[in-house]
C-alpha cells in the first residue's frame, strides 16, 4: 500500500539538500567520510550526492576517524573546503585529538595565518533505538575547546542554512546532528536562509519562564511549552542553536523578562553544557530570577540500552515537572512601603 | 582524483636490512645498486646546511641552558636526516616538521629566529606556514602525518604539483595516527614521503621497546608503500633516497616511508636526564659516526671545493656564515619584543566573538589596575 507523500521536509532532507547546494555553489568544497559515496551514509544524509557530483566531490574514506580529521585539515590547509561526516558521536572519538590539538587550534596557532574551513558532522544523541556507543551527547567535550564553533539545528529549515552556513564559515564547526530529528519534517521551501547560526532564536514566545534548549530537545520543549500553555502557563523556547562560542544576549533578555528558567538538553546533567548556562544565567540575571535556574537532561549514567533509553530521556512531562519545581508561590512579600523584600 | 583499485599496483620489495649508504664514515663513497650520491655541489651545499644547522643547534642549546629558550630539542647529530630530506624538497613541495626538526626548518628557508618562536614561548608558531610551505612545528606525535596527505591531496586536486615531506620520530610510529596516515597516503596515493628519524630513542624508551618490526621502513610494506631503510648521518645517501622517494610519489608511483637510521646526541631537550637512561659509551660511538665529520672528510678527499687553501678558505666561510646566523639569532632573541596581551583573543575564530571580547575588557581592566 503506497503511504500518503508526507508533507514538508525532514531534517535528513534538509542537510541532503544543502549538501546538495553547498557542493554544486563552491568547487572546493567536497564530501568525504565513512560510507557516505553509493550507500549515501548511515542515515542517508548523503544520498545522490556521489551520482550528481562524482567520486571527485563525494568518496568514501578510509575507515579512520583520525585519519579523516587529519586529512581534512591538510585539505583544508591548502584552499579546500572539506565536509566530513564522523558517522556516530562516539565513533568520533577516535578523531578527538585532532580536532582539540590541530583543528582547533591551528588559527591560533598560527596567529591567523591558517585558517580551517572544515566542517565534521556528527550524528548525535539517542532516541533510535541504537545499541550502546550510538547515542552519546558529546557537545560538552566539543564546546569546552576554544577555537571550534559547535552548533546543532532543532528544525529542518535551520538543519539547511546552518549546513550552508557552516560549510562557508572560515572557522572550523563542529555540526552536531540530532539524528533522532532526521525525520521530523516541517513545510519549508528551500533553499531558505533563516537566523545566522550564531544568533540564539525565540522559537515560541512566553512570558512566565524560559526554556533554554538547542538540537534534539527543541521539539522537546515547544511540545512542554504547548502542554503547559493549555495549562495556563506561558513557556518561552530560546533555541541556542550555536553552542560556542555563545552569545548568550537572546537567553539574558528572555530570562530577564520571564524571571524563571529550565535549561534543557539531552546530555547527563553532571557537568554539562546545561552547567555553563545556568552558570551564566546566575550571573545575568540573578536579580530578576524568582526561582533557581533548574536544568533537565539524560541521567548521569552511561547511556544506556535501547530497551531503557525512554527512562533517560528527557521528555517534555518531564520538562514540566521541572517548570512546576519553579517557585510559582512568589519568594517576595511587600513590605508595606511599597517595596519587595525577601521574609 | 582517481580512486582505483590501487592494489593493482606492483607488491613493493623488503627494504634492505643493510640501511642505505652511499659515504662512509671515512669519508670514503660507496658504491650502491640503485643510489648515486648527488653531485658535488649539491654535497657541498649539503654540508653547509648542515653546519649552520650544528650552530644553530649550538646556540639554541645555549640559549636554552641561559633561559633565554622556555625549552629546545636539540638535533645535533640529526643534521644529515633533516638537511637530506629537506634539501630534496621541490620550490612548491611542502614540509610538516615536528619540534626535532627545527634545523629542517632553517634548511628549508624559515627565518631562522621564527623557527625558535615556539621555544621562546611567544607563540606556537613565529612563521606563515603558506609563505614558508611549511607546516607549524608539531608537538603531538605523528598528528602531522595525515596533514601532510590531506594538503597533497587538495594540491593535487587543484592540479599543482606538490609533494610533501612528513617527518616523525621512531616513537611517533608506535602512534595510531602515523597508521592512519600511511594508509591513508596509499590507498589516495598522495604524494608524501614520511621521513623518519630513528634516532634510536623516544625520551628514555628505546627503539626495541618500540616495535618488532625488523626495520621502520618495513612498516611501508603493509601499506602498499615502498619503504626505504637508510643511513641516516650520510646526508648523500637521504638526499638520494629522498629524492627518489618523491619523484616516484610525484609520478604517481606512490608515498613512501624513509627510515633514516641515526643517533640524537643530546638529551631529548635541555630538561632531560639522558644518564639514566643510556650508556655514554653509545653515544661515544654515535659521535664517531657524525655526519658533518663524514661530508668534511668527503669534501677534503675529493676536493670538491678546489684545492687544500680553497678548501680551507671555503670550509671556513661556510663556518663564519653559520656563526653569523647564530650571533643573529642569539642578538633578535636578547631584545624582549612586548608582546600585545590583546592579541590573545584575535586569531582563536576568524572575528571576535561577544564572549570573547567580554573577556578582552575584562582583561584590560585588570591590565589598567597594576
Ligand atoms: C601524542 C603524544 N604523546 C606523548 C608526547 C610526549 N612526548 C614528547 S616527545 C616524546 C618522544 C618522541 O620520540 P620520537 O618519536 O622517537 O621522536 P624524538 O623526540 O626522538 O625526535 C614523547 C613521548 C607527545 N608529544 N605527543
Amino acid at each position: 500500500m503506497a503511504a500518503a507523500p508526507t508533507p514538508g521536509v525532514s531534517m535528513g532532507e534538509a542537510l541532503n539538500r544543502a549538501l546538495h547546494d553547498a557542493i554544486e555553489h563552491d568547487p572546493d568544497v567536497l564530501v568525504y567520510g565513512e560510507d557516505v559515496g553509493p550507500l549515501g551514509g548511515v542515515f542517508r544524509v548523503t544520498d545522490g550526492l556521489i551520482g550528481a557530483f562524482g567520486q571527485e566531490r563525494v568518496f568514501d574514506s578510509p575507515l579512520a576517524e583520525s585519519g579523516i580529521v587529519g586529512t581534512a585539515i591538510g585539505m583544508a590547509m591548502y584552499g579546500l573546503r572539506p565536509v566530513v561526516e564522523l558517522q556516530f558521536d562516539a565513533f568520533a572519538y577516535p578523531a578527538f585529538e585532532q580536532v582539540v590539538s590541530h583543528l582547533a587550534k591551528m588559527r591560533n596557532r598560527t596567529r591567523g595565518a591558517v585558517s580551517l574551513p572544515v566542517v565534521l558532522r556528527v550524528p548525535y544523541g539517542g532516541g533510535i533505538g541504537g545499541v550502546e556507543h550510538h547515542s552519546d551527547s558529546s557537545e560538552a567535550y566539543y564546546a569546552h575547546t576554544p577555537g571550534l564553533r559547535v552548533v546543532t539545528p532543532g528544525t529542518p529549515a535551520d538543519a539547511y542554512s546552518m549546513l550552508r552556513e557552516a560549510v562557508e564559515c572560515d572557522d572550523p564547526v563542529v555540526f552536531l546532528e540530532p539524528k533522532r530529528r532526521y525525520w521530523s519534517r516541517q513545510e519549508v521551501d528551500l533553499p531558505v536562509r533563516t537566523e545566522p547560526m550564531a544568533t540564539p532564536v525565540v522559537r515560541r514566545p512566553g512570558t512566565d519562564a524560559t526554556l533554554v534548549t538547542y538540537g534534539p530537545m527543541v521539539e522537546t520543549a515547544l511540545e512542554a511549552a504547548e502542554t503547559a500553555a493549555a495549562e495556563g502557563r506561558s513557556l518561552e523556547v530560546v533555541d541556542l542553536r550555536q553552542l560556542a562560542p555563545l552569545d548568550d544576549g537572546v537567553v539574558t533578555a528572555s530570562v530577564r523578562r520571564t524571571g524563571r528558567a529550565v535549561v534543557v538538553h539531552e546530555a547527563s546533567v553532571f557537568g554539562g553544557y546545561g552547567a555553563e548556562l545556568a552558570a551564566r544565567i546566575g550571573e545575568r540575571c540573578f536579580h530578576y530570577l524568582e526561582a533557581p535556574v533548574l536544568r533537565v537532561g539524560g541521567l548521569d549514567i552511561p547511556y544506556p540500552p535501547p530497551k531503557l533509553e525512554h527512562h533517560y530521556l528527557p521528555d517534555a512531562s518531564r520538562v514540566l515537572a521541572a517548570v512546576d519545581r519553579l517557585q510559582w508561590e512568589s519568594a517576595w512579600v511587600e513590605d508595606g512601603e511599597g517595596g519587595r523584600i525577601r521574609p | 582524483m582517481k580512486h582505483t583499485d590501487e592494489r593493482s599496483r606492483p607488491a613493493p620489495a623488503l627494504p634492505t636490512r643493510e640501511p642505505v649508504r652511499l659515504v662512509d664514515r671515512h669519508g670514503r663513497r660507496v658504491g650502491h645498486s640503485s643510489f648515486t650520491a648527488p653531485d658535488p655541489a649539491r654535497l657541498v651545499e649539503l654540508h653547509r646546511a648542515m653546519l649552520i644547522g650544528r650552530r644553530f643547534n649550538q646556540q639554541a642549546g645555549t640559549l636554552a641552558r641561559q633561559g633565554r629558550l622556555a625549552v629546545y630539542p636539540s638535533s645535533t647529530g640529526q643534521e644529515a636526516a633533516q638537511v637530506g630530506g629537506v634539501l630534496a624538497l621541490s620550490d612548491q613541495d611542502w614540509l610538516f616538521p615536528t619540534y626535532r626538526d627545527s634545523v629542517a626548518l632553517v634548511a628549508h628557508g624559515v627565518d631562522p629566529v621564527r623557527t625558535l618562536t615556539l621555544f621562546r614561548g611567544d607563540w606556537h608558531c613565529g612563521y606563515d606556514p603558506h609563505r614558508y610551505r611549511c607546516a607549524p612545528q608539531c608537538t603531538p606525535l605523528a598528528t602531522n602525518a595525515s596533514h601532510a596527505v590531506g594538503l597533497t591531496y587538495a594540491a593535487r586536486r587543484k592540479g599543482r604539483d606538490v609533494a610533501a615531506l612528513a617527518m616523525m620520530g621512531d616513537g611517533a610510529t608506535s602512534e595510531g595516527d602515523a597508521h592512519e596516515a600511511y594508509n591513508f597516503a596509499a590507498v589516495w596515493n598522495t604524494p608524501v614521503v614520511f621521513l623518519v628519524q630513528n634516532n634510536h630513542w623516544a625520551i628514555s624508551v628505546p627503539l626495541r621497546q618500540q616495535t618488532a618490526a625488523p626495520t621502520l621502513a618495513h612498516k611501508a610494506v603493509g601499506y602498499g608503500m615502498k619503504g626505504y631503510h637508510v643511513d641516516g648521518n650520510d646526508a648523500a645517501a637521504v638526499y638520494a633516497v629522498v629524492s627518489h622517494a618523491l619523484a616516484e610519489a610525484r609520478a604517481g608511483g606512490g608515498p613512501a616511508i624513509v627510515e633514516a637510521v641515526t643517533y640524537r646526541v643530546d638529551p631529548h631537550t635541555n630538561a632531560d636526564a639522558p644518564q639514566r637512561y643510556r650508556d655514554p659509551a653509545e653515544v661515544e660511538h654515535w659521535k664517531e659516526r657524525d655526519p658533518l665529520i663524514r661530508s668534511e672528510r668527503l669534501i677534503r678527499e675529493e676536493c670538491l671545493l678546489g684545492d687544500t687553501e680553497e678548501t680551507e678558505r671555503a670550509l671556513a666561510a661556510f663556518g663564519a656564515e653559520a656563526d653569523g646566523i647564530a650571533d643573529t639569532v642569539r642578538e633578535r632573541l636578547a631584545g624582549q619584543d612586548e608582546l600585545d596581551p590583546r592579541s590573545l583573543f584575535t586569531d582563536v575564530y576568524a572575528a571576535v566573538p561577544p564572549l570573547l571580547e567580554q573577556e578582552r575588557e575584562a582583561l584590560a581592566d585588570e591590565l589598567r589596575e597594576v
